[in-house]
């Protein structure tokens, strides 16, 4: 039940990103007449500050922080998994060395060494995707070399070994297929995570910039004008919660798919 | 004990140096962004000798970290007045925050979690298990204009933000508070359920010892343990909580400094604050490791 909810969710908003698509809405188109509006037979989820749609802007915002989260995703897992491989089936010194770096990157809390990034590197879409990519491959460099920790180890590694495979071919075909549903399940989560972050920095500013519509920058204007359009600030933020709500429900689902228990580093 | 000196040490050092490669990850010339492109060439000039920009990195990293163990943080270039005043002006309020978001996280989480392990199975465990599981989704920018919302706009029971009046306080430290009681009610309920099914809890009940005396005195104590690692990681969401949250509710923390020195590019401030904040989460990683050796006779003494 909650599962069909989840993916229906999912499903609703991808669609919905299509069909802005594909009906060509406006999200800068300024109407003087509707600022702050209520919901109407026009404007079906009313207007903002400038009284352009807040429907237009929602999709095309939904579209910003799904590109940001596929993105950063595909970045932070390809560079993790390659650390946390190296880590992991080399050990020692090598070893030592990344998950210092590891640590020193966790002695940030939450998303601060992200805003610190994208407050250097300064504001815009490309320069935010950098910022939650240097910051977002650590949980994925720790997850990754726990597991191949204990792989390097295990029989069919060790005969594959001693049958003379090349290092590219161990990791390749015996430690990195093991991993898949582990790793999975991680950047089903991430997406929500790094969707949470993108909405954070924007909503701090620190994203994409004016006049293009992203959740976190609406989701500002909307507290800022809370006093007299609450409805705005309200679609933003169920939006948001309704589409990281249901990536996290189907993160769960995967995971219980995939049999893959949270183990502690 | 010595390897976790150790690898403290070098955490630190590691932190230290992030911060203060931050200021050369700024594209192009930093003095330049910092104080835009019509400034003078004296004032560039200026600007760079004072942040030291004009010797070697080794040098200035030298420097950097000998001001810092002088509590020299730099001098902000926006409001010229040294950085280590506007901390001590700042941090007073977040501290005040994170600390009342953390008895709120511990006041309702705790005791949540015992009702809901106590009566497990039934509706109320339900309930409780389904709301802190919704509760602990909830950024600080969806719960934070809600509870402004609810409280401030429709009840008009709160002040809506600054820090005027003393319940000001209170809207801002829900919306950090709420995640962290979350998250504990979750794990308080968890740990004493396992607890309860360990042969202590059997014997303790079998010498005759009233339900109330079992829970509060056998089962509670060892349940407790996890409980002060959880607290101690989620106190970094919380640090980082306040960056959002300060800035929703005008709260002059660290959080809105930090903001507000991105806002005008004054990195040194910038710098400063992510240093402070990253410390702090540190130091009460240590804390919370101690307080855990202290508390676990089983880790005290190496066994």
């Amino acid at each position: 039940m909650i599962k069909i909810l989840a993916y229906g969710i999912l499903l609703f908003w991808l669609l919905a990103v299509v069909l802005g698509r594909l009906f060509q809405l406006d999200p800068n188109q300024i109407d003087l007449n509707a600022i702050l509006n209520t919901p109407s037979a026009v404007y079906w989820l009313g207007n903002d500050d400038m009284g352009r749609s807040i429907l237009a802007r929602l999709l095309h915002g939904a579209e910003v922080s799904l590109l940001v989260a596929v993105s950063v995703t595909a970045v932070t897992m390809t560079v993790g998994v390659l650390i946390g491989l190296l880590a992991g089936f080399y050990g020692g010194r090598v070893d030592q060395v990344l998950m210092q770096v590891t640590d020193v990157f966790l002695a940030f809390p939450g998303i601060l060494l992200a805003i610190a990034f994208a407050a250097v590197l300064g504001p815009g879409l490309l320069n935010l995707m950098i910022a939650l990519s240097l910051t977002g491959w650590v949980s994925y460099a720790r997850l990754t070399r726990g597991q191949t920790l204990s792989l390097r180890n295990r029989q069919h590694v060790l005969a594959a070994l001693s049958l003379g495979a090349s290092v590219p071919r161990l990791i390749g075909k015996h430690i990195l297929p093991l991993l898949t549903s582990v790793l999975v399940v991680e950047a089903a989560y991430s997406l929500a995570s790094v969707m949470m972050a993108e909405a954070s920095l924007s909503f701090l500013g620190l994203g994409i910039q004016a006049p293009n519509a992203s959740w976190g920058a609406m989701l500002r204007d909307g507290v800022r004008y809370m006093l007299v359009a609450p409805h705005y600030v309200l679609i933003v933020g169920l939006s948001l919660m309704s589409l990281i709500l249901a990536i996290n429900l189907g993160g769960d689902s995967l995971r219980d798919h995939l049999d893959v228990r949270q183990e502690a580093d | 004990m010595i390897k976790r000196v150790l690898s403290f040490c070098t955490v630190v050092f590691g932190v230290l140096s992030l911060t203060f490669l931050l200021i050369h990850l700024v594209p192009g010339d930093p003095v330049e962004v910092m104080l835009g492109e019509s400034a003078s060439t004296a004032d560039r000039e200026v600007l760079r000798a004072e942040l030291g920009l004009n010797q070697s990195v080794a040098s200035q990293f030298g420097l950097y970290l000998s001001r810092l163990a002088h509590a020299d943080f730099g001098v902000s270039i926006h409001s010229k007045t040294p950085i280590i005043d506007l901390i001590k002006n700042r941090y007073p309020a977040t501290l005040k925050l994170a600390l009342l978001a953390l008895l709120i996280g511990v006041g309702v989480g705790v005791p949540l979690g015992i009702y809901a392990a106590l009566k497990a199975g039934h509706w109320q465990d339900l309930l409780v298990t389904i709301v802190s599981v919704r509760l602990s989704a909830m950024p600080a920018f969806w719960l934070g204009p809600m509870l402004m919302l609810i409280f401030a706009v429709w009840l008009a029971i709160l002040p809506v933000s600054g820090m005027d009046s003393p319940s000001s306080i209170i809207l801002p430290a829900l919306t950090l508070g709420f995640g962290l009681s979350a998250i504990l009610t979750r794990m308080t309920r968890t740990s004493l359920l396992e607890v309860l099914n360990e042969d202590f809890i059997r014997t303790a009940r079998a010498k005759g010892l009233t339900e109330r005396q079992v829970i509060l005195r056998h089962a509670l104590r060892a349940a407790l343990l996890p409980i002060i690692t959880i607290v101690g990681l989620q106190m970094g969401s919380l640090l980082a909580g306040t960056v959002i949250t300060e800035t929703i509710f005008s709260w002059d923390g660290i959080g809105r400094l930090l903001v507000e020195s991105i806002e005008k590019r004054d990195y040194p401030v910038t710098q400063a604050c992510v240093l402070l904040v990253a410390l702090s989460y540190v130091v009460v990683n240590v804390l919370t490791d101690l307080l855990y050796r202290l508390a676990d006779p089983r880790i005290r003494l190496g066994h």
